[in-house]
């Protein structure tokens, strides 16, 4: 019998359709796989009973004749730990949250369970999703399951997203949910050979996902196609009225886009990506990527996106600034852990001290000083003004090219430890992605070839806002034409 | 009415003025909450209306209440200020046990409303007043925070949330207010706006208007400069007066602060600016917080929520609904009853008050009517310290006394004895009319009779009365005084005059 966990989603749906193997099946091979590979700590949270309960109700669905089955009915997926799951643990890996359990359902994952989702448990990230290679996790890092060729030294999976990616590289589930706020699904993607998108900013509600920074916080899947991520987003997105910011309009069926091909797309290759010190590696892929779209019938054409170097120092800006707000409920009074101090101030001083890790800790006092007054406008009021012209850029580019063609990451996975005694060099892992973040655009990681290291290399497509369709369109070429099917040895 | 005289304070060095302006936080009239679903029901259990969002459980997001901004539109036209087409709604920042986001959610830069002004009535004991124009500086919406209680427990504080999140209105005066009962009348009349606006219950006993007074002192001259440059500096250093709720203690607590500041700057110091709660048992004005150690509320744009955009035409729709309003109400009365400025002014001054005259005039002499509830009812009830709402009298039988003045059942001054029975509980006029046997004589025969009786018993009046006719109401006191007060004054007079040939 062939291994099921190493199906994608779109066929693992199609083997369920035909019963070719029952859900009940198809999740204790997941479950089994998890149990397996708890070195990797991908997962924080197992639910096993849960997953083959909801497993056992998909298979009777599909039983019953003229039974109504959801989309992804008897799906076995992973759920990112910053979605709120009602009766389940939910702390975005933070110690802050103690052993607090929602009462409720975030929008997003309810959309899965509505559409017959199986929940196999939560996925580890980096606390409060900041971080980019889940070495910040209170649970500890997650080892990506990719490895340097020769060299057992273990990799970060990237992150803030690490657990979803490295669960879907190691087939411990079909496909996970991801958050991205400064490319915290593309990096992590990137690094574990996978595919993730951040649709455009409203597309997919907020509510019940544990805020990080709110302007810029989107969910998306990681998924191991285009196809899957589509199937995917497809489910995720909604209208929902609890969350202000989630736009008026109908989620369309992206799967049928994914082999429109890119025939008379025009694709915009902005030279400001060309950054000082970008590896040959990496500039290697970006032009075969190029040579990919144009043998595939797109026109290549340069573009400009003059405030791209502006765009890190003001993500830095705007997203502690939100999260130093964000976070402030975090207090010790209502739920979560609570360290006892002396007097009211100590005991919030203490709860909080002891409760967030030391890049939260990093983050909140940054964007504290940013908001503070006397610093307000030089910070926060300039970086919101350097927001506005990164999105007129992109505006301004779009009126030439259909979609934009960048790396996703600067280089492939690191070790751990490489990079974490240094924040700044942390932080420009989100070079190429926290732009599509600032703009509010949507934005897709796709695997397309490996480093001479032998570790997964991304290409990055973003295009216009609502325009998940051309992501998918070049998405899918990219991964046609790269024919990637290198996959990690399983070594753990 | 009289004209605006200035409030002086006598110092040392001689002649004080106040200038206050006013911040009054109104709890909107919503059956829920500004961002969440939960109930805003007063005297719930603690903590039985509170929602995720107000308990701000991780990932859970605002959602505005659009009947609290339309609530807030309806207050601002009742303001006669600018509506913005464009407000937003930012973050203040700052750590307690009550208040759960960690932030309260209000309007900092870009109010819903700007720019309005409230005609505002001041009365004077003895019946006279005068009006002033008070300038509103802006309204916006925010969050209540909830309840801290530290008297259940000597070793803990507990916390309610059921006021967490409830809607209020803050509106803003700008420095307009010149004395003590000036800033209770500001407080009284904006209450009357929003209670016939319903968009606030105006019940101050239960929180849902309170006022922030800010107080400071100048020398006379000095605030005419201030209000032609604009510029701050020729008034003195204000300090904020916390959450009052009575206009009694209103008054006192800012004349006792303005005494305060006066007694540091004639004693040579330097008032801080700082924030001052009201003790009233003491009587005195105390230190909340010093400028110094004031928060830096760090405040930006709330990201979880999308500017408020509204349509000209909700505007419009909005204002085409409103009821009438104090002062439309006080236009009417002094058109359509022909009232004085200042009667008008006093009875439109609260709805209780409007309606009971219009119940009372009814199909009556309504000037006679606005004389009876201003003077003899308010006297009244001011005498005994008594809410119109507790008078004895009730509208309808106080209208049936109006009556019978008019019709001349009864004179002036026997109304002012039936008034009393009806205090007394004796029920209506005209039952007291009948079982004192009150009526007034108009039968001009038996009046005549009593006047002859007079003339022929006081011959030396009669003589003094050819050279002095204002010796006549001599002899009309005495025929009253004969007929037990119940002969009609008038028709004593004509008689009197005909008989004693003047």
């Amino acid at each position: 019998m062939t291994d099921l966990t190493a199906l994608t989603l779109a066929s693992a749906l199609d083997g369920l359709k035909s019963k070719q193997f029952s859900s009940v099946e198809l999740t204790h091979a997941f479950v089994s796989a998890i149990e397996k590979a708890r070195v990797l700590n991908a997962f924080i949270v197992e639910t096993p009973e849960k997953a083959l309960e909801m497993a056992k109700a998909s298979d009777a669905r599909r039983a019953r004749a003229n039974g109504k089955v959801g989309k992804l009915d008897g799906a076995p997926l992973g759920i990112k730990d910053l979605y709120c799951t009602k009766g389940v643990r939910t702390t975005a890996c933070s110690g802050i949250l103690g052993e607090f359990t929602p009462t409720y359902e975030s929008t997003v994952t309810q959309n899965l369970w509505d559409q017959g989702a199986v929940m196999l448990g939560k996925l580890n990230m980096d606390e409060f999703a900041m971080g980019s290679s889940n070495e910040t996790s209170h649970f500890g890092n997650v080892i990506n399951p990719w490895r340097r060729k020769g060299d057992n030294q273990g990799l970060t999976p990237g992150g803030s997203s690490g657990g979803s990616a490295a669960s879907v590289a190691a087939n411990l589930c079909l496909a996970a949910t991801a958050s991205d706020t400064g490319g915290s699904i593309r990096q992590p993607a990137a690094f574990t050979g996978t595919v993730g998108i951040k649709p455009t900013y409203g597309r997919a509600s907020r509510y019940g996902m544990v805020a990080f920074a709110s302007s810029l916080d989107q969910a998306g899947p990681i998924a191991k196609t285009v196809e899957d991520a589509a199937i995917l987003l497809e489910v995720m997105c909604s209208h929902d009225p609890k969350d202000s910011t989630s736009l008026k309009i109908k989620t369309p069926n992206w799967q049928k886009d994914v082999r429109k091909g890119v025939k008379g797309m025009k694709i915009g290759i902005p030279k400001e990506y060309r950054i000082e010190g970008l590896s040959e590696e990496i500039d290697a892929l970006w032009q075969q990527g190029i040579k990919w779209l144009k043998e595939a019938g797109a026109a290549i054409v340069d573009i400009s996106l003059p405030h791209t170097k502006y765009a890190l120092p003001a993500y830095y800006i705007v997203a502690p600034a939100e999260a130093s707000s964000n976070l402030a409920r975090y207090d010790g009074m209502r739920y979560g852990a609570r360290v006892e101090g002396g007097s009211l101030s100590q005991t919030y001083e203490a709860t909080r001290a002891s409760g967030f890790g030391k890049e939260v800790q990093r983050r909140l006092m940054i964007g504290t000083y940013v908001l503070s007054s006397g610093y307000y406008d030089a910070y926060y009021l300039r970086a919101q003004k350097v927001r506005t012209k990164i999105f007129q850029d992109f505006v301004d580019a779009f009126e030439t090219c259909d979609a934009i063609l960048t790396p996703a990451c600067p280089s492939p996975a690191f070790a751990f430890g490489e990079k974490s005694g240094d924040p700044v060099e942390m932080y420009l892992n989100d070079v190429f992605t926290v732009t599509a973040n600032l703009a509010g655009l949507p934005g897709i990681a796709v695997p397309a070839g490996l480093s001479a290291s032998g570790l997964p290399l991304g290409l990055q497509v973003i295009g216009k806002a609502l325009d998940e369709a051309a992501c998918f369109r070049v998405g899918g070429a990219l991964e046609d034409a790269a024919g990637f099917v290198a996959r990690p040895e399983t070594w753990w | 009415m009289t004209d605006r005289t200035p409030f002086r304070i006598k110092g040392e060095t001689g002649d004080w003025e106040v200038v206050m302006g006013l911040e009054i936080h109104a709890q909107v009239a919503s059956n829920s909450k500004l961002f969440s679903g939960a109930s805003t029901a007063f005297g719930s259990d603690p903590n039985a209306n509170v929602s995720l969002v107000d308990a701000a459980m991780p990932g859970m997001l605002p959602v505005i209440n659009k009947f609290c901004v339309e609530q807030a539109i309806r207050t601002g036209l009742g303001l006669k200020a600018q509506i913005n087409t464009y407000s937003r709604f930012d973050r203040k920042n700052y750590f307690y046990p009550d208040l759960p986001q960690g932030y309260q959610i209000s309007q900092f830069a870009y109010p819903i409303v700007g720019e309005g002004e409230i005609e505002v009535d001041v009365e004077i004991p003895g019946g006279k007043g005068y009006a002033f124009t008070c300038r509103i500086e802006r309204l916006h919406l925010e969050q209540d925070a909830g309840k801290s209680i530290h008297d259940m427990d000597p070793h803990a504080t507990y916390v309610d949330l059921n006021r967490s999140g409830v809607a209020l209105m803050e509106i803003v005066s700008k420095p307009d207010v010149r004395s003590p009962a000036e800033a209770a009348a500001y407080v009284k009349k904006l209450r009357a706006i929003v209670i016939a606006l319903g968009t606030c219950d105006g019940d101050l006993e239960k929180g849902n208007l309170r006022a922030d007074v800010n107080v400071s002192v100048c020398k006379p001259g000095q605030y005419e400069k201030f209000r032609e440059t604009g510029d701050f500096k020729h008034l003195g250093t204000r300090c904020e007066l916390k959450n009052m709720n009575s206009y009694r203690f209103i008054q006192q607590a800012i004349e006792y602060e303005a005494r305060r500041q006066i007694e540091i700057i004639e004693g040579g110091g330097k008032v801080d600016q700082e924030t001052r709660l009201y003790d009233p048992v003491k009587g005195e004005t105390r230190s909340m917080r010093s400028k110094e150690d004031a928060h830096d509320y760090r405040y930006f744009p709330d990201p979880d929520l999308l500017p408020l955009e509204i349509e000209k035409a909700w505007i419009e729709e909005i204002r085409a609904s409103l009821p009438e309003l104090p002062d439309q109400k006080r236009a009417r009365f002094e058109k359509d009853y022909g009232l004085s400025r200042y009667d008008a002014g006093v009875l439109t001054s609260d709805f209780e008050k409007a309606e009971y005259f219009e119940i009372v005039a009814k199909g009556r002499d309504a000037k006679l009517a606005a004389n009876w509830v201003t003077q003899e009812l308010f006297g009244y009830l001011n005498k005994e310290g008594l809410e119109l709402a507790e008078s004895p009298v009730s509208a309808p039988v106080l209208g049936g006394l109006i009556a019978l003045i008019s019709d001349n059942t009864i004179s002036g001054k026997i109304a002012k004895d039936v008034f009393v029975r009806m205090i007394a509980g004796e029920g209506e006029a005209a039952a007291i009319v009948e079982k004192h046997s009150l009526k007034q004589v108009t039968d001009t025969g038996a009046i005549e009779k009593v006047v002859d009786e007079i003339i022929a018993a006081n011959p030396e009046q009669v003589a003094k009365v050819k050279d002095k006719p204002q010796t006549l109401g001599w002899f009309v006191g005495q025929v009253m005084k004969a007929s037990g007060g119940k002969a009609n004054p008038q028709a004593v007079n004509d008689i009197l005059k005909t008989r004693l040939g003047l």
